[in-house]
């Protein structure tokens, strides 16, 4: 009886084609992808037709949170610089270098006037944290968005004003915030709203 | 861990030794995986869209002589109520005929059909400049300047928009959209008033009692 032999298969497999592949998609994905803002709250916003895309400078994004407290969030590190100045200017508060550094460094504001400097001492992740369950007041009596908007609007005329809510929040949160802009004279805003399709016949 | 292969073994003497290089790409496929799983998890590839709204100056600023009137012919009346129903009425709010406010849903079939039945016409028109569009017919531009046109006539339909507190954001946001398919061109939010909860109360409650007066 012969003895048979057992051939000797080579188990390595070429991988170069993989990483081929590998690196066009993340070409693909770095090329075309855009961060994900970094949000105290998620929101999913409501659908519509309108295909206009949100620009990428010059946007004042108000965020509504599902109880009606707000967030603030806008770009432009030197404009940032200006509303700080005024905030302190008309309420009385001084910061130090350090604590500006921290409110251009936070892309989010939300917390009330007199919280402001306790907060801006705070690192970043502690930062987060706070924004989490705190909020700019929009009451009646001390609305403070109001406040804000117009620092905001006085430093930057150009910016535009952008709301972005969940869809299941009560009409009577956003009307608050509509009425606040409306105060202002600010008649001329956005909806943050995601793509749907135009359905068939129109 | 490139993998050098020298040929193994002993070689006869005389041959030139035959090198085989061959380098091992998993480690790489690895560290690209890993990067395009970052990518998918902190990035988002639709930019969200904005829905622009123009709002009326508050009242309190307005003088009566700057009100605007609109044609009660062509005039909807759209009261946003709980529970995602929309209730309509045409013209002047008629208290002594419960029948005249009309209930209905943000379904296709609901207030779209109606919106585009009204509007028949301008959607017609708009639907057409789109397909016109989709073969390449006629540019963005001349799109956008004609649509304009189209939705800015005289006699065009007149939505007015009254959210109540039972109602969500999302209505509000369906209710603007449906505007912009049904090629609306002229709309606005305002304040529902008193008479406008009376009559949802009358179709409610199928009796035609007028508003409580001042």
């Amino acid at each position: 009886m012969s003895k048979v032999k057992v051939k000797k298969h080579d188990t390595f497999i070429d991988m170069t084609a993989m990483s081929d592949v590998t690196v066009l998609l993340l070409t693909f994905f770095m090329l075309t992808a855009t961060f994900l803002p970094k949000e105290p709250v998620r929101v999913i916003a409501p659908s519509s037709v309108m295909e206009i895309k949100i620009p990428d400078a010059n946007v004042l994004t108000i965020l509504v949170r599902n109880d009606g407290q707000c967030y603030l969030n806008f770009d432009r590190p030197n404009d940032r610089r200006n509303v700080l100045k005024l905030v302190g200017e008309s309420h009385n508060l001084t910061f130090t270098p350090k604590q500006v550094l921290s409110f251009v460094n936070q892309p989010i504001i939300g917390v009330p006037f007199s919280q402001l400097p306790n907060f801006l001492d705070l690192g970043l992740q502690d930062q987060d944290d706070v924004l989490k369950v705190s909020g700019i007041p929009i009451d009646s009596a001390n609305n403070q968005l109001r406040s804000w908007i117009q620092y905001a609007t006085t430093v930057n005329p150009d910016l535009r004003l952008a709301i972005k809510a969940d869809q299941d929040i009560p009409y009577i949160k956003i009307k608050r915030v509509i009425e606040t802009l409306q105060d202002l004279r600010q008649n001329r805003f956005s909806l943050i709203t995601v793509l749907r399709g135009m359905p068939e016949g129109f | 861990m490139a993998d050098i292969n020298t040929g193994g073994g002993e070689q006869k003497k005389g041959k030139p030794k035959k090198i085989q290089l061959r380098v091992d790409f998993t480690p790489m496929v690895d560290m690209n995986m890993l990067l395009i799983t970052f990518f998918m998890f902190c990035t988002t590839l639709s930019k969200p869209q904005m829905m622009d709204l123009v709002m009326p100056i508050k009242e309190d600023n307005l003088d009566k002589s700057q009100k605007t009137k609109t044609d009660e012919r062509n005039t909807i009346t759209l009261l946003l109520g709980e529970k995602d129903a929309v209730y309509y009425y045409f013209g002047f709010p008629d208290y002594n005929d419960y029948t005249s406010l009309i209930k209905t849903d943000y379904s296709p079939d609901g207030l779209r059909a109606m919106l585009a039945d009204r509007n028949g016409r301008i959607v017609r028109k708009i639907a057409e400049l789109r397909l016109k569009k989709a073969k390449k017919e006629i540019t963005d531009d001349d799109f956008n300047k004609q649509t304009t046109e189209i939705r800015d006539v005289k006699d065009g339909l007149v939505v007015i928009i009254k959210p109540t507190e039972g109602s969500t954001y999302k209505n509000l946001v369906d209710v603007l959209d449906e505007m912009q398919i049904c090629s609306i061109g002229k709309y606005a939010i305002v304040e529902p008033e008193q008479g406008d909860f009376t009559l949802i109360e009358n179709l409610m409650l199928q009796r035609n009692i007028p508003p409580p007066t001042k």
